[in-house]
């Protein structure tokens, strides 16, 4: 077992390590195939590793590599239990179908050895943030997640939009990073140790009320920077700068599934501060509607599903908060699948439109790429949550059980609903515009369906989210079972009995039936496409114009302090005390200077004067005078 | 009349003085030179006169030392002016004034 979580974990960074080196040399295609290669043993050896949690006897092991801080009782430990068993099948899975598209996608680009080297960088840093046995090991992990995301989004560094975006998203998790980091603090000063196993145990007698909502709601503010919620989601769209792969990997397997994992792994810190709770879910709840709504009249292709992505990260906030565990972890499974073909399925097209992303002039691309639509299709509906497909088990789940709750969960259970209707409007315009209608393309542009490399990540997902939802249904409770042992002592909210489930189900299945034939109406069967007009479009394609008040708010007040720190602190201050020792040193000399008059005559006297004046003073001491 | 110590100790201080105006006054170096020579010497008598009133080496044992020092000093100082007069054809100290303040 141990050589197992190792080399799960090994192997992508020695692919990291190697294509860093040599990446250049190795060159085309064999960089690629070596990453793809490195990450997919890893979820081979994942898999082999969770056979005994499969047959239901495993039981959690901590492989410990070295001492790492003993002053704080640290050890590089990593902890191979069923919820990390799901975390690194899910990333080094998916994540493999990504390098593997990943290989067609960046075909001719000069920086393909570094992007591969990247790539293998993110999936190693996931891998330890999802392995980590203490705060400590996973606060590393949280960090190179946060690195590999800037280093892959500004990976076209040349062009500034990208160098910005890379920026944006390292500044913005910073600020969640700086609630996390306090919160480890607060753990430390509370239990004098990082060790999961230990801080869980202890948390109820060692742990006040207040102590545990102040350490939850700060995980909260890092687990909001890190999986783009309210009010640090402003990075994720911008994240698309970065080649589509890239995107496919921050949006499914790793990085923003980041948050969802920690308030899952410290689930027993969360249910001791129900207020904190709360807020998870609240928060989950208002960005999964606030994002949906921005994804409705959004243009770019990839924009519109950055948006899904955060609504999406939404419903797992939702459900982590209510206490639905096993249902939180089950979304972010079918999302990473059906979201990571989507952005592929999304980069199949720009890159058969020759880098074209707007959906105004895609269309009619069904018949000239079958396959890449076939998966979108599929894509669509299971995110779109239609039964049987993946989508729709997990978040039926999730709606179950926040609508079991009662009282003002509810509430949060109508926001849900309503953001399914929301997802299932703008999936479906994305792929009416994408794929039907008439062709609006540029002029001279020959889409063409994309290679093998390409559609084979493409298929394997659709698979994986067409049938993935069935690990986990009312019928067979497969993944529940499995992430049990991981959640002992949590008290892991479950659906409501009898037929409420399945009134809801059908419910929402008719909702979003019903609000899929409206887009119909409104963009396939109709004559002429919307204009998407007027005041509320223009506020909505302008994400209600966050991004511009953060803008006016950070930077309108950051800059002028940054340029008095700049031109007045440190040019007048720090500037001016080093130039000031300077100025006085130079005007005592220029104060001494006449003394050297450069005729020895007046040397000569100085002497002496000097020895008359010792002798002098030589002989009153005698006593002569 | 004898010769008492008192007179070579007066006789030190006017040759002392005469180097040391020689030294204020004059301009040309080798003079200035002599004149250095001059109170070096003046010295000397002081300390000779005052070894054998007291009875003791001391006094004939530092004036070697002085001589000594005047040697090396004649030769680095000699040595000085010559280059500078080779230079500049003046041997004024007027005129070597540049590292003035």
């Amino acid at each position: 077992m141990e050589t197992y979580v190792t080399l799960v974990l090994l192997l992508p960074l020695a692919g990291t390590v190697a294509l860093f080196g040599l990446g250049k040399r190795i060159g085309e295609p064999a960089a690629g195939w070596i990453a793809t290669a490195t990450v997919s043993a890893s979820f081979v050896l994942s898999v082999v590793a969770s056979v005994d949690f499969f047959a239901g006897d495993g039981h959690a092991e901590v492989v410990r590599w070295f001492e790492w801080m003993p002053a704080f009782g640290v050890d590089a430990a990593f902890l191979w239990d069923p919820l990390s068993a799901v975390m690194a099948m899910v990333v080094s899975g998916v994540g493999a179908l990504i390098h593997l598209y990943s290989i067609g996608y960046m075909h001719g680009d000069p920086g393909f050895g570094r992007f591969f080297a990247y790539m293998n960088l993110f999936v190693t840093s996931m891998l330890i943030l999802v392995l980590a046995d203490n705060f400590a090991v996973l606060f590393v992990g949280w960090e190179l997640v946060g690195l590999s995301s800037y280093l892959l989004i500004s990976f076209w560094f040349e062009r500034p939009s990208a160098a910005s975006a890379g920026k944006k998203a390292f500044v913005v998790n910073r600020v969640g990073d700086v609630g996390f980091l306090v919160a480890l603090m607060l753990v430390f000063a509370s239990f004098g140790t990082f060790a999961f196993g230990e801080v869980f145990e202890r948390a109820e007698s060692v742990l006040s009320t207040e102590t545990a909502t102040a350490i939850t709601l700060l995980l909260l503010l890092g687990a909001a920077g890190k999986s783009a919620q309210l009010p640090l989601y402003v990075w994720l769209p911008d994240a698309m700068e970065g080649p589509t792969p890239v995107s496919a990997l921050i949006h499914a397997a790793t990085m923003v599934t980041a948050g969802v994992y920690m308030v899952a792994r410290t689930g027993v810190l969360f249910e001791l501060a129900p207020v904190s709770a709360g807020v998870v879910a609240t928060v989950g709840a208002v960005t999964a509607l606030f994002a949906a709504t921005i994804a409705l009249a959004q243009n770019d292709i990839k924009r519109v599903l950055a948006y899904s992505t955060i609504s999406q990260l939404g419903y797992m906030f939702m459900a982590v908060g209510a206490a639905a565990y096993v249902a939180g972890i089950f979304h972010l499974m079918t999302h990473a699948f059906f979201k990571a073909l989507l952005f592929l399925g999304a980069g199949s097209v720009i890159h058969a439109l020759g880098d074209e992303q707007d959906m105004r002039r895609m269309g009619g691309l069904s018949k000239v790429m079958p396959i890449t639509f076939a998966t979108m299709v599929i894509a669509w509906l299971a995110i779109s949550g239609l039964p049987p497909l993946s989508g729709f088990w997990s978040k039926d789940e999730i709606l179950a059980i926040v609508y079991g709750r009662g009282d003002a969960w509810l509430v949060l259970w109508g926001i849900g609903l309503l953001t399914a209707v929301l997802t299932a409007v703008y999936m479906a315009r994305l792929v009416f515009l994408t794929f039907f209608g008439e062709p609006r393309w540029e002029e001279g542009a020959r889409p063409h369906e994309s290679p093998a490399t390409m559609t084979v990540p493409l298929v394997g997902l659709a698979g994986a989210a067409l049938v993935g939802g069935l690990v986990n249904t009312p019928f067979r409770l497969g993944l529940e079972h499995f992430l049990e042992p991981s959640f002992e002592g949590v008290k892991l909210a479950h659906p409501p009995e009898g037929v409420t489930p399945w009134v809801l189900a059908i419910v929402t299945t008719a909702v979003v039936l019903a609000a899929i034939a409206f887009t119909a109406r409104r963009y396939l069967w109709a004559a002429a496409r919307p204009a998407e007009e007027g005041r509320g479009w223009g506020l909505l394609r302008a994400a209600y114009h966050v991004d511009d008040a953060y803008g006016a708010v950070f930077v309108g007040l950051g800059a002028p302090a940054a340029t008095w720190l700049a031109d007045g602190f440190d040019q007048r201050g720090v500037d001016g005390a080093v130039n000031g020792v300077g100025w006085l040193t130079r005007s005592f000399g220029r104060w001494l200077r006449p003394l050297q008059t450069g005729f020895v005559r007046s040397y000569a006297v100085a002497i002496l004067v000097g020895a008359v004046a010792l002798v002098g003073w030589f002989l009153s001491r005698a006593g002569v005078f | 009349m004898t010769v008492t110590p008192g007179w070579y100790m007066g006789l030190a201080a006017v040759l002392f003085a005469i180097g040391a105006s020689g030294l204020l006054l004059r301009r040309n170096a080798l003079i200035m030179f002599m004149s250095v020579e001059l109170m070096l010497n003046a010295a000397n008598l002081t300390f000779v006169a005052a070894g054998r009133e007291l009875n003791v080496l001391d006094g004939q044992v530092s004036v070697f030392f002085v001589m000594v020092v005047a040697a090396a000093e004649v030769v680095v100082g000699l040595a000085i002016i010559v280059a500078v007069f080779r230079r500049r054809a003046t041997a004024s100290v007027d005129e070597l004034a540049e590292m003035k303040g």
